[in-house]
């Protein structure tokens, strides 16, 4: 299967919308690369910079809770997949965002609040990577801290399918 | 046990049950629009499987962003055209035809009782008022839909919202909706299903049950739902009436779906209206929601009256309660958004539009445009703006925007004072003008 991991990037606020991901003047694209460059680029927080190079470096992205909430528009999910991030590690997501992560193939991880407490508390310079046969998440940072997660199987076969569309078309 | 609505509806159409928490449902309805669509059509096209499942099943409109702006939604929008024509797709809306999805497909009788309908739009949860599961799903879902007519879901856990007392006059069901997304939070009902019961959603019509439903997904509801009855059977009498030998039969038939007196729910919450102000929110989030004559006075740019939410008949005839005889403040556009062809000519019919634009609103042709930012009335830095839409999201009407929820009532007395203002004093005196 897949391997999902790499540097992270912390986004430490909860109810962070699709509009916030990538902004609805962007959704006139017909290519998901061209919404590369726009990643986050109206997120509300403070000290955040969208041109941050930490970000451009990042292939996963650590949260709060309600992740992705909003629209329904799979372009949230691409505009992460095409800056080569398709980890995200929140307290939750919301439905069609979690849906269309592990509809691309990517990976959507619930962890409880402590632990999304104790990732971030491993400071900047993190790095995160996932066992999926033992469900566990390892976190690299001032020190290394490992955090076990549930999936949803159905959810799982579709990371192993590479997405749902992959799924679909070979069973029904 | 019993069972709910939603899990009578996914008992019904189980296609696979890939795990005990899994659900894969064959669907009676698959809905298109020009925002999410051409990327699934782009890539079928790539993959070699430019198909469709059933062609009568799957509905199309152009309407976020209509007439096209630019070269880039002129292009969303002929990718869209060109495979509704290639696939004999007669269901498809464009200009002259078109308005916002989840106000045209409902009154063209598409969504019945019992149906399953997925759409790539957040907001397809509007179409439970009709007693269907209707869900927003992404691209990747709306692809599969195309080609299969399947969509995968979790076990429908149904939160049971059941709504007593009765309306005050200027109260309405976008502020019973408004006060409810504020009582569960943004994410008080992700993964849930919203079961809008009791005796005011008895009373309200389809329109005021499609603004009920239509915001669930503010809740993070998978979707909004209320129990099909007589109400619903009027509504779609002119679709069904070859299908049933009256009303009554109709209505007999809907109750198949009715929620059993023994079905579990995840959770049930008792909600008495009585004494509901009129609701508007405040902050960058759906659920940071106040009274009214707490955000009173708060000075706004732009009134936006319109959208899936309240563009429809209904609440134009409210709005223009407020409006008749009346100018709109001189530091205030308003906008004008009628949802639909249908609700544009009607309002003609009934003076409506006249009463908007000798108050001194802008009437634009049935369009989502405004509301998410991409035409017809997008804001600039620092604006703000009384909306009747669904989304106080930080730059959702442009970059810098603020924006303020509320009725088509309140919307209309804000535009009025160009400052946000109860409606109900404007409402009392309209009714003793007519006395």
């Amino acid at each position: 299967m897949k391997k999902f991991g790499g540097p992270a990037f912390v986004l430490d606020r909860s109810d962070i919308n699709t509009d916030e991901i990538i902004p609805a003047r962007y959704l006139t694209e017909n290519s998901k690369e061209a919404l590369a460059p726009h990643l986050l680029e109206d997120l509300n927080l403070d000290g955040f910079d969208p041109r941050d190079e930490k970000l451009r470096q990042a292939r996963a992205i650590v949260t709060r809770g309600n992740f992705g909430c909003g629209s329904s528009r799979e372009h949230a999910v691409w505009v992460f997949e095409k800056n080569n991030i398709d980890l995200v590690v929140a307290e939750s997501f919301a439905r069609i965002f979690r849906q269309n992560m592990f509809n691309c193939g990517m990976l959507a991880v619930e962890l409880p609040k402590e632990d999304i407490d104790a990732i971030i508390a491993l400071g900047p310079d993190l790095t995160l990577a996932v066992d999926l046969e033992k469900n566990v998440l390892m976190a690299q940072g001032s020190h290394k801290a490992s955090f076990a997660f549930a999936l949803n199987p159905f959810d799982r076969e579709l990371v192993r399918a590479g997405g749902w569309l992959a799924f679909a078309d070979a069973h029904y | 046990m019993g069972q709910t609505i939603a899990e009578k509806i996914f008992a019904a159409h189980r296609r696979d049950t890939p795990t005990p928490d899994n659900a894969v449902l064959n669907l009676d309805v698959v809905l298109a629009h020009e925002i999410t669509t051409p990327i699934a059509i782009n890539d079928l096209v790539a993959r070699g499987m430019d198909r469709v499942f059933d062609s009568a099943k799957i509905k199309a409109v152009i309407d976020h962003v209509t007439p096209s702006k630019d070269s880039k939604t002129a292009t969303q929008g002929k990718i869209l055209r060109d495979w509704a024509r290639r696939h004999q797709i007669k269901d498809f809306f464009d200009i002259g035809a078109n308005g916002v999805c989840h106000a045209l497909f409902p009154e063209k009788g598409f969504i019945r009782p019992g149906y399953t309908v997925i759409m790539g739009d957040s907001h397809t949860c509007t179409h439970g008022a009709f007693g269907a599961f209707a869900a927003g799903v992404g691209t990747t879902d709306l692809e599969v839909g195309i080609l299969k007519g399947v969509c995968s879901f979790r076990r429908p856990e149904t939160i049971k919202m059941a709504i007593t007392g009765k309306l005050a006059d200027g109260v309405y069901a976008k502020d019973v909706i408004l006060f409810i997304i504020k009582t569960l939070t943004v994410n008080g009902a992700t993964d849930k299903i919203l079961e809008f019961v009791g005796p005011v959603v008895d009373a309200m019509s389809m329109e005021a049950r499609m603004t009920l439903c239509n915001m669930a997904i503010e809740a993070g509801a998978t979707c909004g739902i209320c129990l099909p009855d007589r109400t619903t059977a009027a509504y779609l009498w002119p679709f069904i009436q070859g299908d049933y030998a009256s009303v009554d039969a109709a209505v007999a038939d809907f109750r198949q779906w009715h929620s059993d007196p023994d079905a579990g729910y995840a959770s049930t919450m008792a909600l008495d209206i009585s004494g509901l102000e009129p609701q508007v929110t405040y902050g960058f989030k759906p659920d940071e929601v106040k009274d009214v004559t707490t955000m009173a006075g708060t000075r706004v740019d732009q009134v936006y009256i319109g959208s899936c939410t309240n563009g429809r008949i209904e609440d134009l005839r409210e709005a223009a309660r407020i409006l008749a005889g009346r100018r709109i403040a001189a530091t205030v556009r308003g906008i004008l958004s009628p949802a639909t062809p249908k609700v544009y000519v009607r309002a003609l019919e009934e003076g409506i539009i006249k009463t908007f634009m000798e108050a001194g609103f802008c009437v634009t042709n049935p369009t989502c445009g405004a509301c998410l930012g991409m035409s017809n009335g997008v804001l600039a830095a620092g604006e703000v703006c009384a909306s009747t839409t669904n989304r106080n999201f930080n730059g959702r009407m442009g970059k810098g925007g603020m924006v303020h929820l509320m009725s088509p009532a309140t919307a209309a007395a804000t535009a009025v004072a160009g400052v946000i203002t109860d409606p109900r004093p404007c409402l009392r005196q309209a009714k003793e003008a007519k006395l």
